[in-house]
């Protein structure tokens, strides 16, 4: 949609330090709800043998997105050219339908509200909305 | 018919009986108008939305924000009929507010984070489940009567 404002990117990394702290918890807990809230997306871990909530492929793959996320961040002035090879990886290999980023960008932002209920401000929210729907796009850069 | 288990009942009823809609109510709608500031163009008579803290401040989202909740609760206390309970006020905002159905479901995420944010740790992933799929009623029998 819209490219981040100055103001978005300033918003969202102030935020991100704050919380960066406990990436592991927050992309465990949103690769689980993820899994639950929306049992279509179970289809694309068809290989894990335990895909319940507190299984250690979750956890793992929770911290392996969230890193993602932090890495964005710091590569937040050039989100297509930072995440490239995200996007070829994500394009090529693990071909996840597009539709699935905004998923798990929703459930990201629920555990922040979650674990940072007075944080998470409208004013937060809508930056972070905005950042994780241009790192999805980039994301999807590669995909045709 | 949409099928509800005793869970999902369970848990919408305890969640709403729970919550004050005076804050939540106002919470969601004028987070909604933040995080998605084109839903601003049904609310032209509210008087001044032009920042955050303008909107937040505004007795009109407010008071509407807890009608709207009040709306929901119509919902919760007939949910194996909720296609009928919100027949009217899908006729409402088709013919009358000329409101795209596509907005419901955003208003929708807005008080899903603002529910979260409130109960914290009891919002589960199951909680989290049964109130996405109560609201994804809501707002389909609100897109119903659109033509």
């Amino acid at each position: 949609m819209t490219t981040l404002s100055a103001k978005d990117k300033e918003v969202v990394k102030a935020f991100w330090a704050k919380v960066s702290g406990k990436g592991e918890q927050i992309g465990t807990d949103a690769v689980a709800r993820m899994l639950t809230v929306y049992p279509q997306t179970k289809t694309y871990f068809s290989h894990w043998k335990d895909q319940s909530p507190s299984s250690p492929s979750v956890r793992k793959h929770g911290i392996t997105v969230m890193a993602g996320v932090g890495d964005a961040v710091t590569k937040i002035d050039d989100l297509k050219g930072g995440l490239l090879s995200l996007s070829e990886l994500h394009a090529f290999t693990l071909r996840v339908d597009p539709a699935n980023f905004k998923i798990l960008s929703h459930n990201i932002m629920v555990v922040m509200a979650i674990m940072f209920p007075k944080a998470f401000t409208p004013e937060v929210h809508v930056a972070m909305d905005k950042f994780l729907a241009a790192v999805s796009l980039a994301l999807a850069e590669k995909y045709r | 018919m949409v099928e509800w288990t005793d869970f999902e009942r369970a848990t919408i009823q305890d969640i709403f009986s729970k919550m004050d809609y005076e804050v939540v109510g106002p919470a969601a709608l004028s987070r909604c108008l933040i995080v998605y500031p084109w839903t601003q163009r049904y609310f032209g008579s509210f008087g001044n939305l032009y920042n955050a803290a303008a909107i937040m401040g505004n007795p009109n989202v407010a008071k509407h924000g807890t009608i709207i909740l009040h709306g929901l609760e119509r919902g919760v206390k007939n949910m194996d009929n909720m296609k009928e309970v919100y027949a009217e006020l899908s006729v409402l905002h088709s013919e009358k507010l000329h409101v795209d159905p596509d907005n419901f479901k955003l208003l929708s995420d807005c008080l899903t984070i603002v529910v979260a944010a409130q109960l914290g740790k009891a919002f589960t992933g199951e909680v989290q489940a049964a109130f996405q799929k109560f609201m994804a009623v809501v707002v389909s029998s609100l897109g119903r009567q659109y033509h």
